[in-house]
């Protein structure tokens, strides 16, 4: 597939004005946790615009937490969580910092996009709708221009032909692959994915590991992705990020974290999984 | 003893009119009493869910009959109006159905995945739209089967208002019970009449379910000729896929 082809095309124009290595997102001291149990302790990071970053850990380290919070779908006990220079977790009112409002957080997370382990497609509307419903309703393009974008993110992910299918008629590798279409109809800076392949079976992990490596080779769409496919990891990532008890204990390139890793829990976690 | 004249054929007939309107305007109050309670008992301020709460409990514990009476007979020395007989019947009876039909509200929208409306919250949909375009379209159909028990229960219970003189099924028979002098053939043939009414409903029903489950992309269960359902026949063209559940 070619660059010049695809609808990602446009939101290196419009919707990705800061693809410039500037930085997108920033956790500032982020403690989140759930009862006594502490899945966060004061977390720092930034993901950079345009860059492709993977997180990886043991499971419970918090790792899909953070996607979680960026969602929206938690809430932090603790710090500020920043996109794109807009807080997100807070606003600003009147030079003082208070937890955001649900349409502060509605307006700064639409430059969020997340696809799902299990998908999580809306079962009551065909494949074209799913795609389109988020566009027309959320965002207020018209609705043929929504069946435009949708339809040529249906066919870069291969689906051109399953407009008219419910997600129940599609096989999971499929349903996946309509969840990125309709992720990316949104024009996101920033796309999430939370262990997009670990709820497919073995010979469908290939196609959808495809589509997202062609996305994250033709755009400069940035991505923050939980995966245990170290291979896709390593294919795709500018940085890698390991994770353990709620802090980053390391992180850097590819190559370096997975051939010549200096902590002892990266190593113990790599041979594990590799 | 006498036999059943068409002048009293007649009576019967009308009875039957005036309880399909009854049945039918009370089902039509107590569908949006039980969507807005029902929905408003999981709302997210307290007090919505406290004063939802607290009518869902009143009306379920009250007796139909005597809310109708009381609406009839009570409420005019409050206010100074009156309601017709029908009217009140379709109130109490409609605000009581409501109250059961509520709980089948609460239960379908909260066996929606929460994986779903999590999706929705990731494009930012507002908690209206989540509401009107994931959840309760997805919900729908896991109401119908319940809805169509009371609905059932709703045309039997129609049965009281011949008690204040409303001249339904049950207030013909009786009126022809007490021309003709016969009682076994007139409670046998408004059994029927009842019988019939609700087999009707019942596959209006079904046809409403089968047509839900196709908007979400089920099949619809293969249906023996008369009663009962048939085993699911598992999907041959896709692979199964799990909805919902959620990881950290």
């Amino acid at each position: 597939m070619s660059a010049d082809s695809t609808p990602l095309n446009t939101s290196k124009e419009t919707a990705n004005p800061a693809a410039d290595g500037s930085e997108l997102i920033r956790f500032d001291k982020v403690t989140k946790r759930f009862g006594s149990n502490t899945v966060l302790d004061s977390l720092d990071f930034t993901v950079n615009s345009g860059k492709h970053v993977t997180l990886i850990g043991a499971s419970g380290s918090g790792k899909t937490t953070i996607l979680r919070l960026l969602m929206t779908l938690i809430k932090p006990e603790e710090g500020t969580i920043k996109v794109a220079g807009d807080y997100l977790t807070h606003e600003e009112r009147d030079g003082e910092l208070v937890p955001a409002g649900d349409r502060h957080v509605r307006e700064v997370r639409k430059k969020i996009g997340m696809v799902f382990q299990q998908f999580n497609l809306f079962p009551n509307m065909k494949v074209l709708r799913n795609v389109t419903e988020a566009p027309v309703h959320v965002l207020g393009l018209s609705p043929d221009e929504a069946e435009e974008r949708a339809r040529g993110l249906l066919d870069l992910v291969g689906l051109g032909d399953r407009c008219d299918a419910y997600p129940s008629q599609l096989s999971g590798g499929q349903q996946q692959r309509v969840a990125i279409a309709r992720a990316l109809a949104m024009r996101p800076q920033v796309l999430l994915l939370d262990e997009v392949t670990s709820a497919l079976d073995p010979e469908l992990v290939a196609g959808v590991l495809d589509v997202l490596r062609d996305i994250a080779h033709t755009t400069d769409i940035t991505m923050l992705c939980v995966t245990h496919e170290m291979n896709f990891a390593r294919d795709i990532s500018d940085d890698v990020l390991m994770f353990d008890a709620g802090h980053v204990i390391e992180s850097g390139p590819p190559e370096k974290i997975f051939s010549e890793p200096e902590h002892e829990r990266t190593r113990e976690f790599l041979s594990a999984v590799l | 003893m006498s036999e059943i004249t068409w002048g009293l054929w007649e009576i019967l007939l009308k009875g039957v009119w005036i309880t399909v309107q009854l049945t039918v305007f009370s089902a039509a109050l107590a569908a949006a009493v039980a969507l807005v309670v029902g929905l408003a008992r999981s709302h997210r301020l307290w007090i919505v869910r406290f004063i939802s709460g607290a009518y869902f409990e009143i009306f379920r514990g009250t007796s139909a009959l005597i809310l109708m009476f009381w609406i009839f007979f009570v409420l005019p020395l409050g206010f100074g109006w009156q309601l017709v007989p029908l009217w009140a019947a379709t109130l109490a009876l409609g605000l009581t159905y409501g109250a059961y039909g509520s709980e089948v509200v609460r239960g379908a929208v909260q066996a929606v995945a929460p994986a779903q409306r999590e999706a929705g919250i990731a494009l930012s949909f507002t908690p209206a739209q989540q509401l009107r375009k994931i959840i309760l379209p997805q919900a729908w159909p896991e109401m119908i089967p319940p809805f169509n028990n009371l609905l059932i229960e709703l045309l039997k219970g129609t049965a009281l208002v011949s008690i204040m003189g409303v001249a339904d099924i049950a207030f013909g028979a009786s009126l022809v019970r007490n021309a003709t002098g016969q009682s076994a053939p007139v409670y046998t043939i408004i059994l029927l009449m009842y019988f019939v009414l609700a087999f009707v409903l019942t596959r209006g029903m079904r046809v409403l379910e089968r047509q839900a489950k196709a908007g979400i992309g089920q099949r619809p269960e293969k249906r023996s000729r008369l009663i009962g359902r048939k085993a699911e026949i598992p999907r041959q063209d896709a692979t199964p896929a799990t909805v919902g559940g959620e990881g950290r």
